[in-house]
């Protein structure tokens, strides 16, 4: 089994809805890992049916219990990020700003402070319309931990397909170089990299390739919305050649890639033309790659 | 005043805001731009100004002293990130797992673990006559944004007079690193494309602008594309709709080049103009 990682440094450039696209062509032999868990968007487009559900527990987050507290400030003073909360002498914890180190209940002379286990997200396994199976999840608003519920994500993904004798699991990554983004990362077979021609993809593939390197992970890269600048195009397609980054393949400028989304399909459905076999093309190349490495 | 620019979904064009409503307003006042997207800082891409400042930005972990360590266990038992560990006879810091909450260190009973700066990033300063630029870069490898973020808000606290408008362009989504930009932010642009990932991923944007009881609008950009939903959804939830930035191709590659747009594209200029008509009555009423 191998596991292909999609990601981009930038958001925006085609990356959901060509991880749906080889979902889509991949059909029964790929197994989905959504890992971009706080803007998750390919279930927009795959028909999930959210067969089963579990709520994520993650992290702590102190709360302070009125009736033992005696007001002696000591919390406030060890909270180094201003979580503790002071309004009329009644101390309380702003829970968006506890990071859940458990410091001020560990030095409560009361023992007024406990530490629940709040619920960072939900994770989801649906069949979908691929006739294969995605692992999804949603990110509570505003929580921490998303590295964890990424790493929840795809270790579900991973024994699912290894249950089943699957060939692949394909991971839509989130953008950034952050912790989702390493967790995302770690174990893969092979990272395929979506860019495009722009300023800021090109700033952004070179931070997010230097990450890549960490893990020393075999990478191809896909610039997609080519046309809009050729010039820096071939500006990436040089960087490619000299890191020895797979070039898979130049995909157009094209608004089918609106028109199928507001349609909930991937491209590879609602284009028959050109750009579905660009995109056919570039899945077969990413398996070839993938097979060979 | 403190306007932040976020998004929900990546890509829909906060940078593209953040540095033309920057630079625009620069035209005639004191404005401070800030790249809070510290992961994969883009604006300076669109700015030309002169560097005036540079410091490399630290986070707080422990380092063990061997010497004074008994090996009593108590740093790893408080340690709720698994960021000290105690392997035989050794105790062992991973920094990038560290949250630099103290507790290790200040409850070691031999002050055997002193909290020691370790580098996780880098802030710039620029400036072009009026317009203010900073920019925060994470290094490689760091894997929390949050800290640095903390450190660039302090900075532009500290730097700047309260009455200069700044302009924070935020990461994307909807997690830790976006609150810690939006968290002090007098008001929010929450910037968005009309097509089903940009509507599903602005409605989690407003849940958490809700959450954090924070006064908020939206931009169109692209529009024309995918579907009346971001509208109607902006109507039926009473969201000012501060502008609607047409879906043209040409942007798209002015944008490719670095290029301001509002200088080229008049209709690009006329939505500004719009928001910072906006921004206006908004601090008319808080006078």
């Amino acid at each position: 089994m191998k596991e292909i990682v999609v990601i981009s440094g930038k958001g925006g450039t085609g990356k959901t809805s060509l991880t749906a696209s080889f979902a889509y062509l991949g059909g029964e032999d790929v197994i989905v890992a959504d890992c971009d868990v706080d803007a998750a968007d390919m279930h927009l487009l795959l028909e999930p049916d959210f067969e089963e559900k579990e709520d994520f527990y993650s992290g702590e987050l102190a709360y302070i219990k009125q009736d033992q507290c005696i007001r002696c400030g000591k919390c406030a003073k060890v909270c180094r990020y201003d979580a503790i909360l002071t309004i009329h002498n009644v101390f309380t914890v702003d829970s968006l700003s506890c990071e859940g180190c458990g410091y001020c209940a560990r030095i409560c002379p009361t023992n007024a402070i406990i530490n629940r286990k709040p619920i960072a997200g939900t994770w989801y396994i649906s069949n979908i319309k691929t006739g294969s199976i995605m692992v999804h999840a949603k990110l509570g608003i505003g929580a921490d931990n998303s590295g964890k519920l990424v790493a929840k994500v795809k270790a579900e993904a991973k024994e699912i397909a290894e249950d089943e004798f699957k060939d692949y699991v394909i991971v839509d990554g989130s953008p950034g170089i952050g912790c989702p983004v390493v967790s995302s990362l770690s174990g893969a077979s092979f990272v395929v990299i979506v860019t495009e021609p722009s300023v800021s993809g090109l700033h952004d593939l070179k931070r997010v390739y230097e990450l890549i390197q960490k893990f020393k992970i075999k990478a191809g890269c896909l610039i997609n919305k080519s046309d809009i600048n050729p010039k820096l195009t071939e500006e990436i397609e040089t960087f490619l050649r000299i890191e020895n980054i797979e070039h898979i393949a130049n995909l157009p400028y094209d608004e089918d890639f609106t028109k199928a989304m507001t349609n909930g399909q991937t491209i590879v459905e609602y284009s028959n033309g050109h750009l579905k076999e660009m995109i056919d093309k570039s899945w077969n190349k990413i398996k070839q790659l993938v097979t060979n490495n | 005043m403190k306007i932040a620019i976020a998004s929900g979904k990546g890509g829909t064009g906060k940078t593209t805001l953040s540095s033309n409503l920057a630079s625009y307003l620069a035209e005639h006042r004191e404005v401070v731009l800030t790249d809070m997207d510290v992961e994969e800082p883009n604006s300076g891409l669109f700015i030309q100004a002169d560097l005036k400042h540079e410091e490399d930005k630290f986070k707080m972990v422990p380092q063990w002293v061997e010497d004074k360590c008994t090996l009593c266990g108590i740093c790893q038992k408080v340690c709720n990130f698994h960021a000290v560990i105690q392997l035989g006879t050794m105790i062992m810091v991973l920094p990038e797992l560290c949250h630099g909450c103290y507790a290790c260190s200040e409850l070691c009973p031999e002050s055997a673990l002193p909290m020691i700066p370790k580098k996780m990033g880098k802030l710039i300063e620029f400036r072009s006559d009026n317009l203010h630029f900073i920019e925060s870069r994470l290094d490689i490898g760091e894997e929390q944004a949050v800290p640095l973020i903390r450190q660039t808000r302090n900075y532009i606290d500290k730097t700047f007079p309260d009455e200069v408008i700044k302009i924070y362009d935020a990461p994307p989504g909807t997690s830790c690193p976006v609150i810690e930009v939006t968290k002090d932010a007098d008001f929010v642009i929450l910037i968005t494309e009309p097509t089903p990932f940009g509507f599903h991923d602005l409605k989690l944007a407003v849940e958490t602008m809700r959450k954090l009881d924070k006064s908020f609008g939206v931009v169109i950009n692209r529009d024309g594309i995918g579907n009346n939903d971001v509208m109607d959804y902006s109507e039926a939830e009473k969201i000012p709709l501060l502008a609607k930035i047409p879906n043209d191709r040409i942007i798209a590659e002015f944008y490719s080049k670095g290029q301001l747009i509002y200088k080229e594209v008049p209709a690009f200029r006329h939505e500004l103009d719009g928001i910072i008509a906006y921004i206006k009555t908004l601090k008319d009423l808080k006078q």
